[in-house]
């Protein structure tokens, strides 16, 4: 608890304290603590199974979880308590955005209509709760103007422009996953959290999406914290790595120091099956003294 | 090529072959489906005892039917349908044209302009008696399902919530014009909008518990919400009149400056020197329910471009990454129940001034059904695709009464009316085989940047609750 506190400043954007999910008799996280810095990619990664999309969910308000506390800090300084919010909340006040490990685009709507549904709030107000908009008042017509033009930068940027008036369900896999992050991104968040972006990829796909993951952080200073399988996207653009196994954290640090942790090594990168042998030897002999 | 002629002559016997044996088993099937239905007829003599006698000949007309509409089908019109479209795929002409006619850009133009001239054209063809029935039995019966089914297309539609229970909000509707135009003789002017909003507050009541239930549970509920509205009206007698009903409920007037009750100094026929006939309320009518439905487009049309709409049809596509988005979902469904609710509830109001009698019976699941079966037969989300719908399915049984030539063809006692549940089950059949997206099943979007693209009904998804 202490060395949460101490250590928080400035700098940290997300603070996840002592967190622990249980679902029946299963516990799906076991006392986890880690934080985001601002700015910073964040790479949370761990075998199949090891809790991460779980601590996605408890981030995000999908599930409540069992224990623990996940504070929020703002460019501004406002604090929220992200585990005392419900999902929609998370994103319209907190502003922490996400996207989900299998694609949920809005299919049957267009490219541009899903970035433009992710401006929800921000053109409900505007258009004074649909009742000025409805009357032709107020300003409404310059917001859903705004609105496009935010839509064609992040299309733009997601290299979508061409397919803007095609349905979302027509797209290829990878422009899917493009499209879910420009959505995510049109809500205006401090934070990002991408819950598996490269998977089913290919490897050209995998640089533009770096590309796009780089701009980001670099252009809009938003943090993101992913959760990631394909090493190579890890490794090279994430700024710090946790690791996860069984729930708990068991690495922590830069991509160059967990990649050469035995731990994570033994648990996640895969082994020699001797070198496992020699591992277990070695935790066998451990917990006998 | 020099065996072709053949081919084809041995492929046609097959065919005919092919052709009779379907033919017959489809007859045999028919015989079996309709033994009970047609050929055997209930009905109780003067003792009250059921005796039942058999229909041959009718049996028989409906086998020879589906026979030969099989043979035919198999043999000819199927076969002609496969040559045009092989010799149309040699030419290289595609089967999707991207141009459109006139009449199809301006349809909508050409539509209102066509129910503007309706009624001074029924008059013009069958005097101001005969008008009555163009202008009441199909225009304004029409036109109240057109938008009672455009009211449920905001939930059902564009919000994807299965509404099983939608006539209940037609009913508050149509108790709320009789009981306050009854209990403080208000003008159905004022009233108009106070039952829309009435409708609309019990959307919303309706919408707080039923809303984290999804899909079938959802429907399940709002059906029950419908039986218990009708219920209470059919039990509370003192406030409602029980079965009876409410009856001699104030005409609406044009505006107060003209009335339409007979007595009145103000009479919209005296005033204009015109002979006594019910025909001009109904002409009236005709124009205000024109007017309420073109209000209900309008303002449908307007909301979907506003994020409120953009919202509803995100919630129908995917409802958890609408909540990703920061989108309030609860709001959400409770604004599309609240809005569908009102139209419903403008409809009902409307009802009671037409009729001057509104009854629990009225609103009885069974129209329920009948305006959930207008959107889905038109397409969910398309104003053009339901207004179609509701033109086929509403003038369609209306239709049917006027079928007086059937009688020579299946003898005396052959009333079409009976048959009007037979065939609206067959024709949607029929139309969902063939238009499983109904009438219209692409959707227009609601934003571009290029150009304004359909997009096509594989892609949306129905809803799940």
């Amino acid at each position: 608890m202490t060395s949460g506190t101490q250590t928080m400043n400035k700098n940290t954007i997300l603070n996840v304290e002592h967190l622990s999910m249980r679902f029946g008799g299963l516990m799906a996280i076991n006392d986890l603590s880690f934080q985001v810095k601002r700015g910073d990619i964040t790479a949370l990664i761990g075998p199949n199974g090891a809790g991460k999309t779980t601590v996605f969910n408890c981030i995000t308000g999908f599930y409540k979880p069992t224990m623990g506390m996940i504070t929020l800090t703002q460019r501004g300084g406002g604090q929220y308590l992200l585990e005392r919010l419900s999902d929609f909340e998370i994103t319209k006040q907190a502003k922490v955005a996400r996207t989900f490990q299998n694609i949920r685009l809005f299919g049957g709507l267009t490219v541009l209509e899903n970035l433009l549904v992710a401006q929800h709030n921000k053109l409900m107000k505007a258009s004074g709760y649909t009742v000025m908009g409805l009357l032709g008042l107020g300003s409404y017509k310059r917001e859903a103007e705004a609105a496009i033009e935010t839509a064609r930068q992040w299309l733009e940027r997601a290299d979508l422009i061409d397919r803007a008036d095609d349905p979302a369900g027509d797209l290829s896999y990878g422009a899917q996953r493009r499209l879910e992050i420009a959505r995510a991104m049109c809500t205006g968040p401090e934070l990002l959290c991408l819950d598996e972006p490269a998977a089913g990829l290919n490897p050209k796909e995998s640089l533009a999406l770096n590309v796009l993951l780089n701009g980001i952080r670099d252009e809009t200073g938003t943090s993101i914290l992913l959760i990631e399988h394909d090493m190579s996207v890890v490794m090279e653009i994430s700024d710090h790595v946790v690791v996860l196994e069984y729930g708990q954290k068991i690495s922590d640090g830069t991509p160059d120091h967990v990649k050469n942790d035995p731990k994570v090594i033994a648990a996640y990168l895969g082994v020699e099956d001797d070198e496992v042998e020699e591992v277990i030897h070695e935790e066998l002999d451990g917990s006998a003294h | 090529m020099a065996n072709s002629p053949v081919t084809t002559s041995e492929d046609s016997s097959g065919l005919m072959a092919k052709a009779i044996k379907e033919g017959l088993f489809a007859g045999l099937l028919a015989f079996g489906m309709f033994l009970l239905y047609v050929g055997i007829e209930t009905y109780q003599n003067i003792d009250n005892k059921l005796v039942w006698r058999t229909r041959w000949g009718l049996l028989a007309i409906f086998v020879i039917a589906s026979a030969l509409g099989r043979f035919l089908v198999v043999g000819f019109i199927k076969p002609h349908i496969d040559r045009r479209k092989l010799a149309k795929a040699k030419a290289g002409i595609p089967e999707i044209s991207s141009e459109k006619g006139f009449f199809h850009t301006h349809f909508l133009k050409i539509a209102l302009v066509a129910l503007v001239l309706y009624p001074p054209l029924a008059i013009m063809l069958s005097g101001v008696q005969g008008s009555l029935k163009f202008v009441d039995n199909f225009g304004i019966q029409i036109l109240i399902y057109v938008m009672l089914a455009w009211g449920l297309n905001v939930v059902v539609g564009l919000a994807g919530l299965l509404d099983l229970g939608y006539v209940a909000f037609y009913a508050v509707g149509a108790y709320s014009y009789a009981l306050l135009s009854d209990q403080f003789g208000l003008s159905f002017w004022i009233l108009l909008p106070l039952a829309g909003i009435l409708a609309a507050f019990w959307g919303i009541i309706l919408g707080f518990p039923v809303l984290r239930l999804r899909g079938d549970y959802l429907a399940i509920v709002t059906l029950a919400f419908g039986e218990i509205i009708r219920l209470v009206l059919m039990n509370w007698t003192e406030v409602t009149g029980g079965t009876a009903g409410i009856s001699g409920i104030a005409k609406a007037s044009v505006f107060g400056i003209y009335s339409f009750d007979v007595g009145a100094p103000n009479n919209f026929a005296k005033a204009f020197g015109l002979p006594m006939s019910s025909a001009y309320y109904k002409i009236f009518l005709f124009y205000v329910i024109l007017g309420l439905c073109m209000l209900t487009a309008y303002v449908t049309m307007k909301l979907r471009r506003m994020p409120i709409g953009r919202a509803w049809e995100a919630l129908r596509e995917d409802e958890i990454a609408c909540r990703s988005l920061g989108i309030d979902t609860v709001k959400t469904k409770l604004t599309a129940f609240a809005i569908g609710a009102m139209f419903g509830g403008f409809a009902g109001s409307f009802f009671a001034a037409r009729q001057g009698f509104v009854s629990p019976e009225s609103f009885v699941f069974l129209e329920s059904a009948v305006i959930l079966a207008v959107v889905v037969l038109g397409g969910m989300g398309s104003l053009t695709g339901i207004a179609v719908a509701a033109i086929v399915m509403v003038g369609g049984t209306e239709l049917l009464r006027e079928m007086e030539f059937l009688k020579h063809v299946f003898g005396d006692d052959f009333t079409p009316e009976l048959y009007r549940m037979l065939i609206f089950g067959l024709a949607m059949v029929v139309v969902m085989l063939f238009k499983p997206r109904g009438f219209v099943g692409s959707r227009e979007p609601t934003a571009f940047l290029k150009e304004r693209k359909a997009v096509s009904g594989s892609f949306t998804k129905e809803g799940h609750g």
